[in-house]
């Protein structure tokens, strides 16, 4: 193991020119990668906090007892979708409009009836934030006898729920797709470092070397070019990242999960990428 | 230990390399390959060492058949071989003693035994004062006692020899064929592939001569003539 280590390093040394275009070239294709995935991220974020809006309110009907009301709470928060049920009261309501629609102060003021009915509102958890899932509590909060009318802004959550399929296809295609050319230009640095020691390899089958002991340092070797690569194109989404915050608008960086998750992708990349055209050379020769 | 038993070799474009070809070669023979350019010397050497498959015929080479050699026998066959070229194919970017060692890690041995591996080969093929050396500071013969080297270190039952002194000068020549006498003496068996019928006369080894892909001469079987045809 040792010896392949060693073997994969020498690699390095001996070609350093190559190791560095492969090590670029991977990082490049990487980067734009991570540049529609610090997009995908983005949009990810600015959904969440417009999902975070989608709010379901059940108005009841005036005079419901107030014991009535506490336990349908209790109820509805029993349910498995839904993260938190407050209770707004008619008075805080119209405290509500009072401090949120100032242009209309005047005219609340002159009111002598307060015209707002008190209302539950209901929130669900982050993964029910989904059409389906308002639509089936909204109906459930209908089956209360007090409840007057349900409400929930149907055409916000069907189109959140469209950006965020388009969202994760075009992340996928995308991703894909670079994920392919970086695989086939680690294969193709491989392949000239494969032919550029096809004497060596030669002399060591020569002299009874397996084709895996042949093949280990070869895959290391790729191995490493992709971390390396994963790591540079990590570097260069951030300089990008701090770009754009600075220019442009406040946008998030990949969580640490994410930017591993590169790296990582980037090190398989170049496993596979050696692997394939190793393989292919072994089998040749 | 090494059995041919009417062996063909067709490459696939090209005719027949070697035709009916039937010998068998004792431990610890010294045994002389003869024949015109293309007669087939180097395909006999490479199906002994499997890197051509046999077209019909049965290869026996120290307890491996090679009709029935899997992909990974090769390595295990050639850890038993010892095998030299005319061009010596030393890796250039690694020193003598370096070269050597490496046949001895490509085979997983224990790291703490190769320095002393490789010195003693090294002493026996008479470089060891060069050990530091690059094969680009060596002249010819010195390059092929490194290969020698390297062929050795390993312990084979045989070593094959494809001229191994098709590139050097007389006095060279006569060092290195010197070198292989003194293996053989000490037990290990040689196949040694040459046209050059000097060195074939001056010693009193086995000789197999092949034409255009047969076995036209076997000292060993044959009546006894003088040395095979120029
Ligand atoms: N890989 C190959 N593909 C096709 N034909 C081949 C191949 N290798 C050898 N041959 C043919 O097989 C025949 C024997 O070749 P071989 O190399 O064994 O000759 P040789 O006796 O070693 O010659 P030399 O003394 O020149 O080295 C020749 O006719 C050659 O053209
Ligand atoms: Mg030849």
């Amino acid at each position: 193991m040792n010896l392949t280590v060693r073997e994969s390093l020498i690699a390095f040394r001996r070609a350093p020119l190559l190791s560095a275009l492969s090590v670029t070239t991977i990082a490049f294709s990487l980067f734009v990668v991570g540049l529609f995935g610090l997009v995908a991220v983005n949009l990810q974020h600015a959904l969440q906090d417009v999902a975070e809006r989608v709010e379901i309110v059940a108005y009841l009907l005036p005079g419901t007892p107030i014991e009535s009301i506490t336990l349908a709470e209790k109820d509805i928060e029993a349910f498995p979708e839904v993260q938190s049920a407050a209770y707004v009261s008619e008075d805080s309501a119209l405290a509500r409009a009072h401090a949120e629609l100032v242009e209309f102060r005047d005219v609340l003021q002159e009111l002598e009836r307060n015209p707002l009915p008190a209302s539950i509102e209901v929130k669900l958890k982050p993964r029910f934030r989904d059409v389906d899932h308002v639509n089936e509590v909204a109906d459930r909060l209908r089956g209360f006898g007090f409840v007057d009318d349900v409400r929930f802004g149907r055409d916000w959550v069907e189109k959140l729920d469209r950006l965020r399929g388009i969202a994760a296809a075009v992340g996928l295609v995308v991703g894909a797709a670079f994920a392919v050319v970086a695989i086939i230009i680690i294969g193709t640095t491989i392949r000239m470092a494969v032919l550029q020691r096809s004497r060596e390899i030669a002399i060591m089958r020569l002299v009874g070397a397996t084709n895996g002991f042949i093949r280990r340092p070869f895959l290391l070797q790729g191995a490493i070019k992709g971390m390396l690569g994963g790591l540079v194109a990590i570097g260069l989404s951030y300089g990008a990242y701090t770009l754009i915050n600075r220019w442009l608008i406040q946008a998030a960086f990949f969580s640490k999960e994410q930017a591993v998750a590169i790296v990582g992708f980037g090190t398989l990349i170049g496993l596979f990428g050696s692997a394939a055209s190793v393989g292919r050379h072994l089998r040749r020769v | 230990m090494i059995k041919f038993t009417n062996v063909f070799k067709a490459f696939p474009k090209g005719g027949l390399a070697l035709k009916d070809v039937s010998f068998h070669i004792a431990k610890g023979e010294f045994v002389f390959l003869t024949g015109h350019s293309g007669a087939g010397k180097s395909t006999v050497l490479k199906l002994i060492y499997a890197e051509e498959p046999v077209t019909s015929g049965e290869v026996r080479v120290s307890g491996f058949n090679a009709a029935e050699l899997r992909p990974r026998d090769v390595p295990m066959l050639r850890r038993r071989l010892g095998i030299v070229f005319q061009d010596f194919r030393l890796l250039e970017d690694r020193t003598a003693d370096e070269n050597v060692a490496f046949a001895l890690e490509v085979t997983g041995a224990r790291r703490s035994s190769i320095p002393a591996r490789v010195m003693r080969v090294l002493t026996q093929v008479g470089l060891a004062a060069k050990a530091q050396a690059y094969p680009r500071e060596l002249s010819g013969g010195e390059q092929q006692r490194v290969a020698i080297a390297r062929a050795l270190v390993n312990e084979p039952t045989v070593l094959l020899a494809d001229e191994p002194t098709g590139n050097l000068d007389e006095r060279a020549t006569r060092g290195v064929f010197q070198l292989l006498r003194d293996i053989n003496a000490s037990g290990t068996a040689v196949v040694m592939a040459t046209h050059d019928l000097d060195l074939v006369r001056q010693a009193p080894y086995r000789v197999i001569e092949l034409q255009e892909g047969a076995l036209v001469y076997d000292s060993a079987v044959d009546e006894p003539r003088e040395a095979a045809s120029p």
